[in-house]
């Protein structure tokens, strides 16, 4: 395997980044999405993807958003918008929901992020701003106990500084626990052999190696 | 033994200043909005409540915070487009906040209501939400020391209930609901509908009455 370079180009937009996460979710598996833009991914599933969406608040098999007649107030998401259920669906309580995160049997969980080291530390929590109101919700239980975490994100803050770090600054969420992470202008591979590149969109290797304060390699 | 009530102000009797009250839902699926206005009006004060959000809007537990009935909260999540009751108080510093991570917080519920002394758990691991605890290594794992939760009362909403305190949830309103009635010395459940004993399916029951103390019937309220 080498670095696939797509060059010829722009960045990945956020619909399209949610299209790459979606291309590498196993078929078949449980999956957990977080709030906000990880929610958009289901969006880009195939029908036939075999794919079992679990919400933290207690259900499997949950279906896209519901809209008009469908809307139930007793049927929400984690981001506590309506949503439908999927023929198969089950519904569970608090404890039963988080013993299912942390005994490891999720697949994949899908998060946003403020930064992630080059170890896979995530933070995507609290900014530690004097005034922030802390707010953790499942962050922590998702990023040690699904099989899997992907991450997806931009790769620079809106004033050019990388959110991949040698180490993380803001509060972290969880340790080593980022396996993938998706971001507009390269998918990384993490793990103890450090950052690998897999894929880059409208960049090149050795200019984000360049514009990065972490070393990389091809994958 | 349950108890049947159609006033909720009867409901909610007996509750103590200083009391901690566990309050169900998530967002506003399975809130027991009855219940709080009802708490509400019954004065106690200086509570720490411990609810997955720390209110919606200006109602509900969001009403209970602005009536200044709450010392400290223990949360998830009380960050929200809506929260700007509980930002205030936070900001002005007139309410202690613990923040636990959503599932150590129902696992520490749980614990209080299967009588567990405290639990090894995973989760927050090396970051400031386990700073100041006891962390041990299992297996090359490691884990924070985390203690129970227990309620002097449990607020909580349920679809169903019969006269023995046996509770059916409807979907992702559950929640907290379970784990909450266990954890509380004293356990109020409003509920939609209120069956005969042997009307619910005995095979369906989610919370076993023993952990129901009182029930409110919310059709009899609005009829009244």
């Amino acid at each position: 395997m080498s670095t696939v370079e797509h060059l010829d180009r722009k960045p990945l937009g956020r619909a399209e980044l949610a299209a790459v996460v979606a291309r590498d979710i196993p078929r078949g598996a449980f999956v957990n999405l977080g709030i906000g833009q990880p929610t958009t991914v289901a969006d880009h599933l195939p029908a036939d993807s075999g794919v079992t969406l679990h919400t933290e608040n207690g259900m499997l098999g949950m279906g896209p958003a519901a809209e008009g007649d469908e809307i139930d107030p007793d049927l929400i998401n984690a981001g506590k918008q309506p949503v439908t259920e999927l023929p198969g669906a089950a519904y569970f309580h608090h404890a039963d929901s988080f013993a299912m995160m942390r005994g490891g049997h999720l697949d994949v969980c899908v998060l946003g992020a403020y930064q992630v080291s080059q170890r896979g530390d995530l933070a995507n929590w609290h900014t530690g701003a004097p005034g922030a109101i802390p707010a953790v919700g499942g962050a922590m239980d998702l990023a040690i106990g699904a099989k899997q975490v992907f991450v997806m994100m931009t790769l620079f803050t809106k004033d050019g500084t990388p959110k991949l770090v040698p180490e993380c600054t803001y509060p972290l969420t969880g340790l080593a626990c980022v396996s993938r992470l998706y971001t507009d202008l390269a998918v990384f591979h993490l793990g103890p052999d450090g950052v690998k590149v897999a894929e880059t969109y409208g960049i090149g290797f050795d200019e984000l190696a360049a514009r990065l304060e972490v070393p990389i390699t091809r994958a | 033994m349950t108890t049947l009530h159609t006033d909720p102000d009867e409901a909610l009797a007996g509750v103590q200043d200083g009391s901690t009250v566990l309050i169900g839902g998530f967002g506003m699926a399975g809130m027991p909005v009855t219940l709080i206005d009802a708490l509400i009006r019954q004065g106690a004060k200086d509570l720490t409540v411990v609810s997955n959000n720390a209110g919606n809007g200006d109602t509900g537990l969001a009403a209970l915070l602005a009536a200044g009935r709450v010392r400290k909260m223990i949360c998830s999540f009380p960050r929200q487009s809506d929260s700007w009751v509980f930002d205030g108080l936070y900001r002005a510093g007139e309410i202690e906040l613990e923040l636990v991570p959503q599932g150590t917080l129902a696992e520490r519920m749980r614990a209080a209501g299967a009588g567990i002394g405290a639990f090894y758990c995973p989760t927050g691991v090396g970051t400031p939400l386990a700073e100041g605890k006891e962390t041990r290594t299992i297996d090359g794992r490691e884990y924070v020391l985390e203690y129970p939760i227990k309620g002097d009362v449990a607020l909580i909403s349920a679809h169903a209930g019969d006269r023995l305190g046996n509770l059916v949830y409807r979907k992702t309103a559950r929640n907290f609901g379970p784990v909450m009635a266990t954890a509380a010395t004293l356990t109020i459940a409003q509920v939609r509908h209120v069956a005969e004993a042997g009307e619910l399916d005995p095979e369906a029951v989610v919370t076993p009455g023993i952990y129901v103390d009182r029930i409110l019937d919310l059709k009899a309220e609005e009829a009244a």
